[in-house]
């Protein structure tokens, strides 16, 4: 059996750091990237603008530069704005960056730029005699939305979508050079306690795989169930 | 030159964080970035060719692993490859006594061989990609011609499926810039060392990093039209006709 000096139990629990940074992550992502999908599909000139803005300058720069810019300056960029309220205002907050909401805010932030353009590209490719049909039958927007426009959009999301999580699950791994303890910064500090690198950078890589196989087998459960309806065409 | 270190140095008097000597190091970063990028991908990009043939080859004990290589490296963050490759160099036995610990000792080589061996699995997987998507149609006209399956590659099947990855290989290379940044945690000084480095000597974390995040999405932008640009000279036959 492999000796882990009695870093079994920590390497778990951050393994579940991991996990559970990835997946608010991907809640947030998500959100954000509906969001950015339909800013860019409006006829709002300013909400365009600003959706392009966001998804080109985002997928433009690396993820660490950016987890590095709101980490670092996110506390001191903050902390101005409460000066400021406390010198206009008199209003005394005091708000401390929690490491792991900053961690869930910048991955998602990252990441909804990309779920913008798989799910912009997913949108459009809804046919648009789908939507009409909904409209003729009286249904409001927000109805349309639900019952046509998503179910079917999420058919030609599904591919892109899992790419990025896949993406994404793999950048968690960053957090662990600004300070929060996933199971990468806990597998660097045994390795160095220890000695022993491979031991737990192998075991790490076991996880990850782990994760991503796993995550794997759901999406494509996932595409078999948004295909109803589509397998007999082929 | 003289004149224009004086010139610039004016310039930038009344700026207490860019003086010339903090955008030396960002150019030096630069110029470490730049190499590490590009002499990954040159190497990447060579090992990945053969790699991809033998990706689709007929023999289970050829395919499956090459297949494990790349399920293994895409499905692993690089940074748990780089710290692999980076902290596990020095306890190979006996290495700290041959002459490859003079290069292995700097941090430069071991990001070099783990950026390599995660763009060639990524590549691999790209190329692979665009040889299954050969038309059935060339494959026949070749062995129509009497081509041999090793004339038929290097003629007919690796030419055209270079053009069709080409685009997935634009998106590869800007991945791998990025991807770079992760080499400045292993003390190397590129482009995100030296904005870490600026931000920690003058504690102006938007200064630092704000401006070396416009670095980078020049650089993205510089690869994204270079990459426009060959594709309108190489899939020029694939257009659809304007009439």
């Amino acid at each position: 059996m492999i000796d882990l000096h009695g870093y079994g139990p920590r390497l778990l629990e951050g393994a579940l750091v991991t996990v559970e940074l990835a997946l608010l992550s991907l809640v947030l992502a998500i959100l954000l990237g509906l969001v950015t999908a339909s800013a860019k599909m409006s006829r709002n000139w300013l909400a365009h603008r600003i959706g392009t803005l966001y998804t080109t300058t985002i997928r433009g720069v690396p993820d660490l530069v950016l987890m590095m810019l709101m980490f670092f300056g996110g506390q001191i960029g903050i902390n101005q704005i409460t000066d400021w309220l406390y010198t206009q205002f008199a209003i005394d907050i005091f708000i401390n960056v929690n490491e792991f909401a900053a961690g869930v805010i910048t991955i998602g932030l990252i990441f909804g730029a990309y779920m913008g353009e798989t799910f912009r590209g997913a949108f459009l490719a809804v046919d648009s005699g789908q939507i009409e049909a909904g409209r003729a039958y009286g249904m409001n927007h927000w109805l349309v939305f639900r019952r046509i426009r998503f179910p079917q959009m999420m058919r030609h999301a599904i591919p892109g979508l899992s790419n990025n999580w896949m993406v994404l699950l793999k950048t968690t791994a960053l957090v662990s050079v600004i300070g929060l303890s996933d199971m990468v910064r806990i597998a660097t500090e045994a390795s160095k306690a220890t000695r022993e690198p491979f031991t737990f950078m192998i075991i790490v890589a076991a996880i990850y795989l782990l994760i991503a196989s796993v995550s794997e087998w759901g999406f494509a459960r996932l595409q078999k169930r948004y295909n109803v309806g589509f397998t007999e065409a082929d | 030159m003289e004149a224009l270190t004086t010139w610039l140095d004016n310039q930038l008097a009344d700026n207490s964080i860019f003086t010339l000597q903090t955008l030396g190091y960002y150019g030096e970063g630069l110029a470490t970035t730049v190499q590490l990028v590009f002499l990954s991908l040159v190497i990447g990009l060579v090992l990945a060719v053969p790699l991809a043939i033998g990706r689709g080859a007929k023999r289970r004990w050829v395919r499956l692993p090459i297949f494990l290589y790349c399920y293994v490296f895409r499905g692993t963050p690089l940074l748990v490859q780089l710290y692999l490759i980076y902290y596990g160099v020095v306890f190979v036995e006996g290495i700290q006594d041959t002459w490859l610990w003079v290069i292995l000792e700097k941090p430069f080589v071991p990001a070099l061989i783990a950026f390599t061996l995660n763009t060639a699995a990524y590549t691999t997987e790209i190329f692979h990609g665009a040889i299954k998507a050969t038309a059935r149609g060339e494959i026949e006209a070749a062995r129509a011609y009497g081509m041999s399956q090793w004339l038929m590659m290097r003629r007919i099947i690796i030419p055209s499926a270079f053009r069709r990855a080409l685009p997935a290989y634009g998106n590869e290379v800007i991945f791998m810039l990025h991807a770079s940044a992760i080499a400045s945690v292993v003390t190397i000084m590129d482009l995100t060392g030296a904005a870490r480095f600026v931000y920690a000597r003058y504690y102006a974390p938007f200064e630092a990093f704000l401006f070396v995040a416009a670095i980078y999405l020049c650089l993205t932008f510089a690869i994204l039209y270079l990459f426009r640009y060959l594709e309108k000279r190489l899939l020029a036959h694939l257009k659809p006709a304007s009439g």
